[in-house]
């Protein structure tokens, strides 16, 4: 079965893979921003995962060693930005920027003499047979694990977040930190906690793009994955699947243009490399209008600073 | 006596104005804009070893600055104005979508020389451009490919639709075309220099599509880096600079721009008072293209074919552009024995006959 000469199978399986660091961060950008938190600073904690997850996949070989690496390098950077907000009060939205601006900074001086070297690989997880069934066996039994852990952690968010007491706390701080504050909850502590998940996913999605997806080391990346993140939280109205969705769409997208051109087909270029963006808007102008509006539901208290004295 | 010494410098600042040649300078502060970072491990790097080059050659008498990451449009003009207003007396701006930013800000600063690569407007007299022949080194990869394919399909990721990037691509199938009359090309705009991810999607994209042999005209590694992926199936080429930590294979051969020469004549011209406005366009014979050494993974006869070609252009003796040649749509482009002057090949616009995919306008 072919399409415009590309096969489907094909093509999910590489969207699959396209879409994984920024599902990673986005997820954990949704987590942050449920807790109340606005953090610009996604792209630089990705890239400071990227770095760090490749300086330590390539000092101890082990590529699963690396994306541990990546989660804390972005982890580390992300104490910054929640020592400002969290304990100094600052913006969140110029904390934020400020934490890009220096991730992407901070990233290419520990780059230094990582430029040309191969990390180690990850391999595709052994699934035998199920490899060989027609189409499925494609697109859902040949990736690394990496891909399959992606996806259970959205089921995991999603889980928590509905069902479990630590989700609804984490939501009662991002709709109303006054009134959890005065139900006892620690809502700094939460928060910085939700900083912290936040800047895991953002780093392990940055590593799997220097260890995985271009193994290499080169300044700048991530090349802007991180605000593409972003955007796909706001396009999810906060839920996790429609992340998961939000993600394929754009890496699926970006892979299906690149394949139609490959291809050779005849449609102009200049309208594929768009329809990525032209579709996010699509997207977002059709949630926020009629009975949609309410389906928007962003987190009350997004972007605002909490002192206990008020 | 200070007004003296002011009237003493605007005397001589007449002097200077109404000589016809340029002053000599005793110390030179040369300027770099960067469209990508430096560790790209291409395109950028190449640019920033010739800063290297010049830094060694004259020592104390230059002093250099430059600036990485620098967007194409207004950015730029930002950042040229700052750099003319903090003491540059020459600026090398390195990317061709600076070629606007560059004359706008030239205009301004009549003092300041402007040096604009791949570029082809001079609106004022400080403003020179320079470039490379790539199309040279288009032809050799071209012939390897060729020679190489066994699906008999190419694949080329190009980046903009710029007359520089149609040049490399026509030359690339030309020559791949007339070692292996069956052979397929296909076309990919990344719409980006430097992308890795992006770029990576699209060495993807070209390998699922059955192309084995991929010519890469972005800047990072990212392409070489997916074609190692596939264990020596798909071979491709270092792009601007070697590569060669990707050798023996995937990276078979390689454009590597040699910029040093240039920028040393240039800064060294200022010093010594020659100084003037150019378009130079050097390629294999003056050393601003080398063609990276040709691996193992070639046969014997394929390489000795490929560089056989090379030096047939660095003679002189073959022009990769020679007719007859047709255009995509069937017209006629170039006569028997007739080679393509520099004009065509500047405002190239065109895929020759046998490329399937169209160029975006």
């Amino acid at each position: 079965m072919e399409l415009f000469g590309i096969t489907p199978s094909v093509l999910l399986a590489s969207l699959m893979v396209a879409a994984v660091p920024i599902l990673l961060a986005a997820i954990g950008e949704l987590v942050v921003e449920k807790a109340g938190v606005l953090n610009l600073g996604v792209e630089g904690m990705m890239i400071m995962g990227a770095i760090s997850g490749f300086i330590t996949a390539v000092h101890t070989g082990s590529p699963a060693l690396g994306f541990l690496g990546g989660a804390l390098g972005a982890m580390a950077l992300s104490l910054v930005f929640a020592l400002l907000t969290q304990v100094f009060l600052a913006n969140q939205v110029a904390t934020g920027l400020a934490l890009t601006l220096f991730g992407l900074g901070l990233s290419s001086l520990m780059g230094q003499g990582y430029n040309g070297i191969k990390p180690p690989r990850t391999p595709d997880l052994p699934f035998g047979p199920l490899e060989q069934i027609p189409f499925f066996g494609r697109v859902l039994f040949s990736h690394d694990w990496v891909v399959y852990a992606s996806v259970a952690i959205v089921a995991a968010v999603w889980a928590v977040l509905k069902y479990s007491r630590a989700g609804l706390i984490l939501r009662a701080v991002g709709e109303s930190h006054d009134a959890a504050h005065a139900l006892g909850y620690k809502v700094v502590r939460i928060r910085v906690l939700a900083i912290l998940f936040g800047a895991a996913m953002a780093g392990m999605g940055g590593a799997y793009i220097s260890l995985v997806r271009v193994p290499q080391w080169t300044d700048g990346i991530t090349a802007g994955a991180g605000w593409i993140a972003l955007a796909i939280v706001v396009f999810a109205s906060w839920k996790p699947w429609r992340v998961l969705i939000g993600a394929w769409l754009f890496g699926g997208i970006t892979v299906l243009q690149l394949n139609l051109q490959a291809a050779g087909s005849r449609i102009p270029v200049e309208y594929l490399s768009m329809s990525p963006y032209l579709v996010t808007i699509l997207v977002l102008v059709i949630m926020s209008s009629g009975r949609g509006r309410a389906s928007l539901n962003a987190p009350a208290s997004l972007g605002q600073n909490f002192h206990a004295s008020r | 006596m200070k007004r003296r010494t002011l009237l003493a410098t605007a005397a001589m600042g007449l002097i200077a104005l109404s000589g016809t040649a340029e002053a000599q300078m005793g110390k030179v502060k040369a300027c770099f804009v960067y469209v990508g970072p430096i560790g790209d491990g291409g395109w950028t790097f190449q640019h920033h070893e010739g800063l290297k080059q010049v830094e060694a050659e004259f020592g104390d008498k230059v002093e250099t600055a430059y600036q990485e990451s620098v967007p194409e449009g207004a950015d730029a003009e930002r950042v040229l104005t700052q750099m003319a207003l903090s003491g540059c007396n020459i600026i090398f701006t390195t990317s061709f979508g600076y070629m606007d930013a560059t004359n706008a800000v030239a205009a301004k600063f009549p003092d300041v020389k402007f040096e604009h690569a791949t570029g082809f407007k001079r609106d004022h007299p400080n403003v020179s451009t320079y470039n490379a022949r790539f199309y040279e080194g288009r032809a050799v990869q071209g012939t390897i490919a060729g020679r190489m394919t066994k699906s008999n399909k190419i694949g080329y990721i190009a980046s903009f639709p710029i007359p520089e990037v149609i040049m490399g691509i026509n030359s690339y199938y030309i020559h791949a075309k007339k070692v292996n009359p069956n052979v397929e090309l296909s076309v990919v705009w990344a719409y980006t220099w430097f992308d890795p991810a992006k770029e990576a999607d699209a060495a993807k994209a070209l390998i699922d599509q059955g192309v084995d042999v991929i010519a890469s005209h972005t800047d990072s590694t990212a392409v070489l880096a997916e074609a190692a992926k596939t264990g020596g199936k798909v071979i491709g080429f270092g792009q601007a600079s070697d590569m060669a930590e990707y050798k023996p294979s995937p990276r078979v051969s390689s454009i590597i721009d040699n910029w040093g020469p240039y920028y040393i004549k240039r800064v060294g011209a200022l010093l010594d008072g020659s100084y003037q406005q150019a378009d130079a366009w050097e390629g294999i014979a003056g050393g601003e293209v080398l063609i990276g050494e040709i691996t193992d993974a070639v046969p014997a006869e394929v390489k000795a074919e490929a560089e056989a070609l090379r030096d047939a252009i660095a003679a002189g003796t073959y022009h990769p552009f020679t007719g007859p040649l047709k255009k995509q749509d069937g017209s006629d482009w170039l006569a028997e024995g007739q080679t393509a002057p520099d004009g065509d090949l500047l405002g190239m616009n065109f895929f020759v006959e046998g490329i399937t995919g169209e160029i975006p306008k």
